[in-house]
C-alpha cells in the first residue's frame, strides 16, 4: 500500500509536467522548436570557449613562441571563425529570449483564460465548497509560480542539459577512462542535489502552510480590528500572532537555508572533482597508462572546471521547478473540477400569438416568450408560453448525502403570486431559492415550471427567467449604469433609469456627483449596504424576468427607507411570480401565502390573516415573542 | 528598500552583516582556486611533478571546504537575515495596526493589509536575501579578480576597465527602462486580480443572470492587457542576456588577441591565460547577478512601497502623560459637539450635539439610516476624537484618560460585530482575561445566553469557527453582549445588538441590566421602539442633529419621527394581539 502511495507522487508530478509542456508545444510548437535551436547554439558559442582555447594555444600560439617575427595571420584567421560562432550565439540568445517572453506570456495567458472560463463552468457548489482566498491564490500565487518556472527555469535546464551532454561527449572522447571518474562524481552530485533538494522542498511546502496559518489569522484579526480595539485585545492578539510569525519564520529560513547551501556544497563537489582529476591524470600519466599525454589532462581539466556549473544552475532551479508544478498541479485540479450538468433542452424563445393563442416562434423580440419543447419521440415541437407557474413535488435535499436540510416539500406558485418563506437559519429557506434556479439539484422529488421539469429546461435559459436579489449584494466594478445594465446587456439608458426609479434608487444616483456615471470599486464600498441592495433591486428590475426570488434583499435598509423601497418592490412584484424570504416580517404581509419553515419541513402555511388566526409559531414570531434568526 | 523599513532588520542585523562578510571570504577562497587549479595544470601536469600535484590539490580541497564551509555559513544566515527581516516586518505591521485608531483602520481595507503582510512582505525577503548575498559577491569579486588580472597582465586588465562598465551600464539601462513597463503591469495585475475576486465573491450573481460569457469576455480583455504589458517589459529583460553575452565574448576575442602575443613574446604563460579567462567570466557573471538583484528590488519596489505606507501611517491618538486610568463615574457630557469623519473642515457628521447623560441612567437612541447613531455612541469610548467641542466621561475630558482604561470602563457591543476562532469561554474572555468559569456564566444569563449555550453539548467549551457562523445572529448577539458586560463597565453600549433577538429575550436582558448593573450608564440604539420605549431618555436623531429628547411619552407628544415610527410598529403589534 505504502509503497503505491509513494509511486503516486512523482507520477503525478509527471503528469502535471507532460500537461504542462503540451501547453507549450501545442500552442508554441515552432517558437518552441526555434528555442531549442536557438539554445543548441547558444550553449555551443558557450562551450566553445573553452574548447577552443586549446585548440587555439595548441595551434597557433604555441608554435610562434620565441620567433622573433611571429606571424599572427592564422590566430586572426582562428578568431574570426571563432567570431562568427560568437555572432551566431548572441543571434541565438536574443532571439530565444524574445521568444520565450512570447511563449512564457502566452502559456501564462493561455493558462488565465482558459481556468477563468472554465471557472465560469463550475456549479455553485464549486464556489461554496472552496475558500474566496484559494481560488484566488490559483490566479496569483499559483500562476506567478509557472510564469517564473516557464521564463527561468526551462530555458536554464535546456541550456544547462545541453552544456553537460556535449561536455561529457568530449570528456569521453578525451578520455573515457578518467570519465569513469566523473560519472562517479555525477552520481554523487545527483545524490547530494536529491537529499539536498528533498531537505528543502519539505521545508517550502511547511512553509506555505505557516503562511497560509498567518494569512488565516491576520485575515480573522483584520476583519474583527474594531472589535479587538473596542476589546483592549490589542496585546493577546499580539502574542497569538507572534507565535504563529515564529513558526513561519523557522521554516522559511531553513527552507532558504536548504537552497542556498545547494549551490556553495555543488559548487565545491566540484573543485573535489578537479583535485580528483588532477591526482588520477597525473598517475596515469607518470605511470603511462592509456596513453594519455599532458596535453589530454590539461585539456581534460579544463573541462572538469565548467563541467560543475551547469550541474549548479539546474539544482538552484530545483526549488522553483518543485513549486512551480505544485502550483500547476492545484491549476489542473479546478480545470479537471466537472463544470456544471446540463442536459437541458427545453429553451426559452420569443413567440407571437395569433388571436386563437396559438404560438409561433420569432426572431425578432416580442415580449412573448415561451419555452420550446422538443420531443425525442416523434419529433415534434411544442411551445408553452412562458407564464411564471412553479410548482415542487415532494422534495428533498441535502448538500451532502448525509444531512438532508429539505424533506416532502410539496408547494406550488401560479403565476403572479407571491409566495413567502419564513422560518430560522438554517430552515431551508435559501436552499429553496437554490433549487429553483438549479443551482443545486434536487436529489428527490420535482420541481415543474409552468408545467415542464425545471431538469429539462437549459440552465441558461432557465435563469435567464428568474429575477434574483440576494443578501449579501455583489456589485462589480465600474459605473452605477453598468451595474444595473448588468441585468440586460442591451438596455437603453432609459430603460436603466427606469429600473433604478422602480426600486427608488433613482434619487440617491442622482444627489451623486456623476450620477449614473458614477465608477464603483471593491463591490460598492462608496455606498451604503441599503444604497447597494437598492442597486441590486434595480439590476433585477431591468431584467424583467416573469419570476422574482428575493432573499432578504431588504435586510439592510432601515425600516423608513424600507417603507419607500416597498412601494418600488410592489411595483416589481406586480404580475410576477414572487419568492419572498424576509427578515422582518412587516414586508411580507401582503403575500398570497405565507411558508413557515422548521428544520426543512413545512410547518404552516396559509395567508398573514389566516396564520394569525391559527395562533401558531407564525403568530408567535409576528408578534416577537419568537425569536427569528 | 528605504530606511522605515530597514528599521525592522533588528535582531538580525547580526545575520546581515555576517551574511556579506562570509560571502567575502568565500569569494576571496573562489578567487585562490582558479590559480592553486593553474598550479596544479601548469606545474603539476606539465612538469609532471606528482608530488607537486598532491601538495597543491591538498591545498585546493582545503580551499575548497574551507569555501563550502563560508559559503554554507553565507547561505544560512542569509536565509535567516531574510526570513528574520521579513518576520519582523510582518510584526511591526501587526503591532502597528493594534495601534491604529478606528480612523487609521478605515484607511486600509482589511484584504490590503492581509496581501501586504503576506506576498509582499515575501517579495521583500527574497530581494533582501538575494541582495545580501549577491551585492557584496559582485563588487568584491569583481575588484578582486581584475586585480589578480592586472598582477598577470596590463593589457588585458585595462580592457576588463572598459568593459565593465560599458556592461553595468547597459544592463542597468535596460532595468530601468524595463521598470516602467513593470509598473504598469503590477497595476494591470491588481485589475485582473480584481476581477477574479468579484468574480468569486459574486459567481451566484453571474450565474443568475447567465453572463459567464459576458465575464469571460471582460477577464480576456483584462488578460490581453496583462499579456500585452509583461511581453512589453520582459521583451526588454529580454536584452540582458545577448548584451551579456556580446560583452563576453568580446573580451574572450580581445583576450585571446592580447593573451596570444603575450605568450608568443613570452611576458605570459599558458595557465595564466586561462585563469586571466575565468577571471573574466566571474567577473561577467558578478555583473548579470547586479542586473539580476536590480531587477528583484524593482519588482520588490512596489511591494516595499505598500509596506512603507503602514509603517509610516501616524497612529492618530496616544495617550497623554499622568493620564487618567480611573473613571469615576458613568456621566457623559456632550457640549456643541461637532464631528466630521474627514476632520477639521470636513463635512460634519455630527452638529452641535448636546447631551447630559447621568451615571446610571438607561437611555435609548433612536434615528433612520445615515442620522450617525452609531458615529455619536463611538465617540464616547474615544474610538474617534471629536472635532469641535468638548466631550467628558466621568466629568474628564475622554482625552485626558488613558485610552486602553477608558475603553475597558466604556464597554461598547459594535453594530457589526464579530466573534473569532476559539471557545465561548474564550470568548466571552475578550472582556476580561482573569475571570472565572462562574462570572462567564454569571455575565451569560446577564445577557440571556446561558439557556442556550448551555444546551449545546459541548456548552461553554463549544468551539466557534471563524466569523462566529455556527450560531444563530441573536446567539452572536447575546454572546456579544456578555463578553461587553464581563468588563464590569461603568458605561454600556449597544449599538442595534438586539436586532435579531426576540422581543421577549430582549425584555429580558434589559430587566436584567436595570437589577444587576444599575449604577451603570445603559445606552441602546435600535429600530425597535419596543427596546427603548422603557428607556429614561430617547434621543432622536436626524441627519446628524438632535431632533429630539424626552422620555417616549413626552415624544409621542412632540416628535414626529418618533412619533410615525411609533405608531407604525406598535399599532402593527396591538392589531394582532
Amino acid at each position: 500500500m505504502s509503497n503505491q502511495k509513494q509511486k503516486k507522487g512523482p507520477q503525478n508530478t509527471l503528469k502535471t509536467a507532460a500537461r504542462l509542456l503540451k501547453y507549450v508545444t501545442g500552442t508554441f510548437k515552432k517558437e518552441f522548436i526555434i528555442v531549442i535551436v536557438c539554445i543548441l547554439i547558444c550553449s555551443v558559442a558557450s562551450i566553445s570557449v573553452s574548447f577552443s582555447m586549446k585548440i587555439l594555444l595548441d595551434n597557433y600560439i604555441r608554435p610562434l613562441i620565441g620567433q622573433a617575427n611571429p606571424d599572427f595571420s592564422g590566430l586572426y584567421e582562428a578568431l574570426y571563425v571563432l567570431g562568427c560562432i560568437f555572432v551566431l550565439g548572441v543571434i541565438g540568445s536574443f532571439l530565444y529570449n524574445r521568444l520565450m517572453v512570447k511563449i512564457g506570456q502566452g502559456v501564462l495567458k493561455r493558462v488565465r483564460d482558459e481556468m477563468f472560463e472554465h471557472m465560469q463552468t463550475l456549479p455553485i457548489r464549486y464556489f461554496d465548497q472552496n475558500t474566496n482566498g484559494s481560488i484566488m491564490s490559483l490566479y496569483t500565487n499559483d500562476t506567478d509560480t509557472l510564469r517564473q518556472m516557464i521564463n527561468q527555469s526551462i530555458p536554464q535546464v535546456l541550456m544547462s542539459a545541453f552544456t553537460i551532454v556535449v561536455t561529457f561527449i568530449a570528456m569521453l572522447v578525451l578520455s573515457p577512462l578518467l570519465t569513469v571518474l566523473a560519472v562517479v562524481m555525477i552520481f554523487i552530485m545527483f545524490l547530494v542535489a536529491r537529499k539536498l533538494g528533498g531537505n528543502s522542498g519539505k521545508y517550502f511546502v511547511r512553509q506555505q502552510l505557516d503562511l497560509a496559518n498567518v494569512t488565516g489569522y491576520v485575515e480573522e484579526q483584520m476583519n474583527g480590528q474594531r472589535v479587538v480595539k473596542v476589546f483592549n485585545h490589542e496585546q493577546r492578539s499580539e502574542e497569538d500572532f507572534d507565535k504563529l510569525n515564529e513558526k513561519l519564520y523557522e521554516s522559511s529560513s531553513r527552507a532558504h537555508t536548504f537552497a542556498s547551501v545547494m549551490g556553495p556544497i555543488m559548487g565545491n563537489i566540484g573543485n573535489l572533482f578537479f583535485v580528483l582529476t588532477a591526482i588520477l591524470g597525473g598517475i596515469l600519466m607518470v605511470e603511462q597508462i592509456g596513453g594519455i599525454t599532458i596535453g589530454t589532462i590539461v585539456a581534460y581539466l579544463s573541462f572538469t572546471k565548467s563541467f560543475t556549473q551547469p550541474f549548479m544552475q539546474v539544482a538552484q532551479q530545483f526549488n522553483s521547478i518543485i513549486m512551480a508544478l505544485a502550483g500547476a498541479e492545484r491549476i489542473f485540479a479546478m480545470m479537471d473540477e466537472e463544470p456544471e450538468v446540463d442536459d437541458g433542452y427545453v429553451t426559452l424563445v420569443n413567440v407571437r400569438k395569433d388571436k386563437d393563442g396559438n404560438l409561433t416562434e420569432s426572431e425578432e423580440r416580442t415580449g412573448v416568450w415561451a419555452w420550446r419543447h422538443p420531443h425525442q419521440a416523434d419529433g415534434t415541437v411544442t411551445y408553452t408560453e412562458l407564464k411564471g407557474d412553479v410548482r415542487f413535488f415532494d422534495l428533498s435535499f441535502g448538500y451532502t448525502d448525509d444531512k438532508m436540510i429539505l424533506h416532502d416539500l410539496t408547494l406550488y406558485a401560479k403565476p403572479g403570486q407571491k409566495l413567502a418563506f419564513v422560518g430560522s437559519t438554517g430552515a431551508g429557506k435559501t436552499t429553496i431559492t437554490n433549487l429553483i434556479n438549479r443551482f443545486y439539484d434536487v436529489q428527490d422529488g420535482k420541481i415543474r415550471y409552468d408545467g415542464i421539469n425545471v431538469n429539462k429546461i437549459k440552465k441558461a435559459d432557465l435563469r435567464r427567467s428568474l429575477g434574483i436579489v440576494l443578501q449579501d449584494t455583489h456589485l462589480f466594478t465600474g459605473t452605477i449604469r453598468e451595474n444595473i445594465r448588468y441585468g440586460k446587456l442591451d438596455a437603453t439608458d432609459e430603460e436603466v433609469r427606469g429600473a433604478a426609479m422602480l426600486a427608488q434608487a433613482d434619487s440617491f444616483i442622482q444627489m451623486l456627483p456623476d450620477g449614473y456615471d458614477t465608477m464603483l470599486t471593491g463591490d460598492g464600498q462608496e455606498l451604503s449596504q441599503g444604497q447597494r441592495q437598492l442597486l441590486a433591486i434595480a439590476r433585477a428590475a431591468v431584467a424583467d424576468p416573469p419570476v422574482l426570488i428575493l432573499d432578504e434583499a431588504t435586510s439592510s435598509i432601515d425600516t423608513r427607507t424600507e417603507s419607500i423601497v416597498q412601494k418600488g418592490m410592489d411595483n416589481l412584484m406586480r404580475g410576477r411570480t414572487v419568492f419572498v424570504i424576509a427578515h422582518r416580517l412587516s414586508t411580507i404581509r401582503n403575500s398570497d401565502a405565507i411558508i413557515v419553515l422548521d428544520h426543512g419541513r413545512i410547518i404552516e402555511r396559509g395567508t398573514h390573516e389566516e396564520l394569525i388566526k391559527q395562533k401558531g409559531t407564525y403568530y408567535q414570531l409576528y408578534t416577537g415573542k419568537l425569536e427569528l434568526s | 528598500m528605504n530606511r522605515t523599513l530597514l528599521k525592522s532588520v533588528r535582531e538580525y542585523k547580526k545575520q546581515s552583516i555576517l551574511t556579506p562578510l562570509f560571502v567575502i571570504l568565500e569569494v576571496f577562497m573562489e578567487v585562490l582556486i582558479p590559480f592553486k587549479m593553474a598550479d596544479i595544470i601548469d606545474v603539476g601536469i606539465q612538469g609532471q611533478n606528482m608530488e607537486y600535484i598532491l601538495r597543491v590539490g591538498l591545498q585546493l580541497v582545503v580551499l575548497a571546504m574551507l569555501a563550502l564551509f563560508f559559503g554554507a555559513l553565507a547561505g544560512k544566515f542569509g536565509a535567516e537575515a531574510g526570513a528574520g527581516f521579513a518576520k519582523n516586518l510582518r510584526h511591526d505591521i501587526f503591532y502597528k495596526v493594534q495601534d491604529f485608531s478606528f480612523k487609521n483602520i478605515d484607511h486600509f481595507s482589511p484584504s490590503s493589509l492581509v496581501t501586504r503582510m503576506t506576498t509582499d512582505i515575501t517579495n521583500v525577503q527574497m530581494a533582501y536575501m538575494m541582495t545580501l548575498r549577491l551585492l557584496a559577491r559582485a563588487p568584491i569579486m569583481i575588484v578582486c579578480s581584475w586585480i589578480l588580472t592586472l598582477s598577470i597582465n596590463f593589457d588585458i586588465a585595462m580592457m576588463f576597465l572598459v568593459a565593465i562598465p560599458v556592461l553595468g551600464f547597459a544592463l542597468i539601462f535596460i532595468s530601468k527602462k524595463a521598470h516602467k513597463y513593470f509598473i504598469q503591469v503590477f497595476d494591470e495585475y491588481d485589475v485582473l486580480n480584481n476581477d477574479v475576486q468579484e468574480n468569486v465573491n459574486a459567481a451566484r450573481v453571474v450565474k443568475a443572470y447567465v453572463r459567464e460569457e459576458h465575464e469571460v469576455k471582460k477577464f480576456n480583455k483584462i488578460s490581453e492587457t496583462v499579456y500585452r504589458l509583461f511581453t512589453k517589459a520582459e521583451k526588454i529583460v529580454a536584452f540582458n542576456s545577448p548584451v551579456m553575452m556580446l560583452v563576453m565574448y568580446a573580451v574572450v576575442m580581445g583576450l585571446v588577441l592580447i593573451g596570444g602575443r603575450a605568450i608568443a613574446f613570452t611576458t605570459m604563460d599558458e595557465g595564466q591565460m586561462t585563469s586571466v579567462l575565468s577571471y573574466a567570466m566571474q567577473i561577467l557573471m558578478s555583473l548579470m547577478m547586479v542586473s539580476f538583484v536590480f531587477v528583484l528590488i524593482m519588482i520588490a519596489g512596489a511591494s516595499t512601497d505598500r509596506i512603507t505606507e503602514v509603517l509610516k501611517e501616524v497612529p492618530e491618538m496616544q495617550d497623554k502623560e499622568n493620564a487618567v486610568t480611573e473613571v469615576p463615574n458613568g456621566d457623559i457630557d456632550f457640549e456643541n459637539v461637532n464631528f466630521s469623519y474627514a476632520g477639521e473642515g470636513g463635512k460634519l457628521s455630527l452638529k452641535n450635539v448636546n447631551l447630559h447623560i447621568k451615571s446610571g441612567q438607561m437611555i435609548g437612541i433612536f434615528g433612520g439610516t445615515g442620522s450617525a447613531k452609531s458615529t455619536l455612541v463611538q465617540l464616547i469610548p474615544r474610538l474617534y476624537d471629536i472635532t469641535g467641542g468638548s466631550l467628558k466621561v466621568g466629568g474628564i475630558d475622554v482625552r485626558d484618560y488613558n485610552l486602553a482604561a477608558l475603553r475597558d470602563q466604556v464597554s461598547m457591543v459594535l453594530q457589526k460585530n464579530v466573534l473569532f476562532t476559539g471557545s465561548i469561554y474564550e470568548n466571552i474572555r475578550w472582556g476580561d482575561e482573569s475571570a472565572s468559569d462562574e462570572e462567564v456564566q454569571r455575565v451569560c444569563r446577564l445577557a440571556q445566553a446561558d439557556g442556550f449555550v448551555q444546551e449545546f453539548p459541548a456548552g461553554y467549551n463549544t468551539m466557534i469557527v471563524e466569523g462566529g457562523n455556527n450560531v444563530s445572529g441573536g446567539q452572536k448577539q447575546r454572546l456579544c453582549i456578555a463578553r461587553a458586560l464581563l468588563k464590569k463597565p461603568k458605561i454600556l453600549i449597544l449599538d442595534d445588538s438586539t436586532s435579531a433577538v426576540d422581543t421577549k429575550t430582549d425584555a429580558l436582558i434589559r430587566k436584567a441590566f436595570r437589577e444587576e448593573i444599575p449604577d451603570t450608564t445603559k445606552i441602546i440604539i435600535s429600530q425597535r421602539v419596543s427596546s427603548i420605549e422603557d428607556a429614561d431618555m430617547i434621543i432622536i436623531l436626524d441627519k446628524g442633529e438632535i431632533n429630539g429628547i424626552g422620555t417616549s411619552e413626552e415624544l409621542l407628544k412632540t416628535n414626529q419621527i418618533y412619533r410615525e415610527v411609533y405608531e407604525s410598529q406598535v399599532k402593527g403589534r396591538a392589531e394582532n394581539e
